[in-house]
């Protein structure tokens, strides 16, 4: 833990990160104006002191839209990656695990999945079912955790015939004992890697989603939906447009950076 | 090399029933009917004509034998008729194909290019100010929402240059330009997409290379060869490329999905007439016969891309061949 901090690249990112939480968790209190109020006399304003990142085109404080959408873009990231790695995971734990018809079963639906473009499905069935925030973060946790499945079914695969676990199996200790103590830990760094990208990641999908108008629907707000209301105005407010990019980006990034880190830290080998 | 072929043919069968029934099942499970779009926005429509209208395309029947009757069809290529202007769905997504898949055969041209090179260099010269520099330009492309890119070089390169147009694939007098005219204004028009197209991908090529050259670079073989007193130059370019750039066939073939995927935001924004976005207006509006088709047709170029790669890689690497 202590040697996080010692990476400077995932030091700043964590702070960046700590910093957007808090603004997620307090923006009633951030915002200095209502997110959904609208001044149609000061409409398109340019960033200056009374609106810090300026209006958009129905007179509401971009600033305060921001720090609201902080709190959306954040819980879609938290929760999709939550699902992500749960459903990725159990399947490649257990395909790895037990092997045989089950890893068949598992690798080939997995390989199914995988030959789909994922945005493609999530946009599916997102437009057929209600565009909302819970439909987009469950949407982008069911299509996302290909990858950690073969991941952590190949880890799995190589811990199973250590000695460590044949011991375990030779002194008769319960499965899920086994499994919970003695293998999982050994995979865990992998996991959450993956978790820290896959937070990035979810973000990046559901701001996409917003763009195309298919994220969360008014009047919430998030960062990828401010930018969608600022592509129209891109040639006289070009404030709508640059800073939610820049805010996706950082954050994103951050949460790159971060599973960077982990990844040097938690498994030496790689370089 | 033969008997491998059969074996990894046989193995996609399964995988090729898999995909036309999740394409089915999505579509089955997904709220609202088909012909709602037909009868929603129709105050004259009777029961009766509704129930016709049911019969008529077969949702009445039960799952596995609307299944049946669907597969039936898409394995000779009909996909029904799109609800749209009542041409075969297949024909719509035919003439769509040629510039979406024009798009990603230039974009991963130009990711092998820009990557190749890169990733080979920072990892001869790991941790070099190059190496640092380079990898925050690939996080940095990494983490960049695609669509916001995109809007960025709009503006920079279409507004205020001026250099490139910012949507379409050809101008509205294409027809009456010469041959040279022609290909200059298609050209143009694909710089922005494929510039977009290419910095997520080739940002993580590039780290895939880097690390599979770290990793020969250990060899045995390497210090061999160093120890021989060959020059770093022959080292790197003679003995140590090759099996480096092995993965990259594999990766090339995963990448297929996320470059499709990455033309429903990319053809979207830039209102390039791909399969990409022929898909996203289908998918809003509910064109059940285009999305399927879609579906099963982008499933199916990343399946055929994917054998391609594991066919190409088992010729390029003989110990896969017998495993």
């Amino acid at each position: 833990m202590k040697k996080i901090f010692k990476n400077k690249a995932a030091f700043i990112s964590i702070v960046f990160i700590a910093i957007v939480v808090f603004i997620a968790v307090f923006a009633p209190f951030i915002a200095p104006y209502d997110p959904a109020s609208q001044d149609l006399s000061n409409r398109l304003a340019a960033p200056s002191a009374v609106h810090l990142l300026g209006t958009d085109d129905l007179g509401r404080d971009v600033f305060s839209r921001m720090v609201y959408g902080a709190r959306v873009s954040m819980s879609v990231g938290f929760f999709a990656a939550f699902l992500t790695v749960l459903i990725g995971a159990v399947l490649g734990m257990l395909s790895g695990y037990f092997g045989g018809a089950t890893d068949s079963i598992i690798m080939r639906f997995t390989d199914i999945v995988l030959c789909f473009p994922t945005f493609f499905l999530i946009l599916l069935v997102i437009a057929f079912f209600e565009p909302n925030i819970y439909s987009v973060m469950i949407v982008i946790g069911l299509t996302s955790w290909t990858g950690l499945a073969r991941i952590v079914r190949a880890e799995v695969l190589s811990i199973r015939e250590r000695e460590f676990v044949l011991a375990s199996k030779m002194l008769a200790v319960s499965k899920p004992r086994l499994f919970f103590v003695h293998i999982l830990p050994n995979i865990i760094s992998p996991i959450i890697v993956y978790a820290a990208i896959a937070v990035g990641g979810a973000i990046l999908i559901e701001s996409g989603l917003s763009f195309l108008g298919l994220g969360v629907q008014p009047p919430m707000s998030s960062w990828g939906q401010i930018l969608m209301q600022g592509k129209d105005y891109i040639y006289v407010a070009w404030w709508l447009s640059v800073f939610p990019g820049m805010v996706i980006l950082l954050t994103v990034l951050s949460f790159n950076l971060i599973g960077e880190a982990l990844r040097d830290i938690l498994d030496p080998k790689e370089t | 090399m033969f008997q491998y072929l059969v074996k990894r043919l046989l193995y996609s069968i399964p995988i090729i029933i898999g995909i036309t029934v999740l394409t089915f099942g999505v579509m089955y499970f997904t709220p609202g009917k088909p012909i709602d779009t037909m009868t929603d926005f129709n105050p004259q429509i009777t029961s009766e004509a509704k129930e016709r209208l049911v019969k008529l395309y077969g949702l009445d029947k039960p799952v596995h034998v609307q299944y049946w009757n669907w597969l039936k069809r898409v394995a000779v290529f009909d996909f029904g008729k799109s609800f749209k202007d009542g041409r075969p769905a297949s024909e719509k997504i035919i003439e769509r194909l040629p510039a979406t898949i024009l798009l990603n055969v230039l974009s991963i041209i130009l990711m092998l290019v820009i990557a190749v090179p890169v990733g080979i260099y920072s990892a001869v010269r790991k941790y070099s100010l190059f190496d640092r520099v380079l990898t925050v330009v690939v996080f940095v492309c990494f983490s960049a929402p695609v669509f916001w890119v995109a809007l960025m070089l709009m503006i920079v390169f279409g507004l205020w240059l001026g250099w490139f147009p910012i949507s379409g694939l050809t101008s509205f007098d294409f027809s009456e330009l010469s041959f040279f005219g022609k290909t200059w204004d298609l050209a143009s028009h694909l710089v922005l997409p494929v510039i977009v197209s290419t910095l997520g991908s080739f940002a993580v090529l590039s780290r895939y290379i880097r690390s599979g050259m770290l990793d020969v670079l250990k060899q045995d073989y390497i210090k061999t060869a160093y120890s021989k007193g060959l020059s770093e130059r022959q080292v790197i370019f003679n003995h140590a490329l090759k099996n480096a750039l092995l993965p990259l066939i594999t990766i090339i073939g995963l990448s297929i999905p996320g470059l499709i995927g990455g033309s429903f935001i990319i053809e979207t924004v830039f209102s390039y007439p791909g399969m990409g976005r022929l898909g996203f207006d289908a998918i809003m509006a509910r064109d059940y016969p285009v999305i399927m088709g879609i579906g099963v047709i982008s499933a199916f170029l990343t399946l055929l891309g994917n054998i391609i790669a594991d066919v190409l890689y088992a010729v390029a690497d003989p110990r896969i061949r017998y495993r």
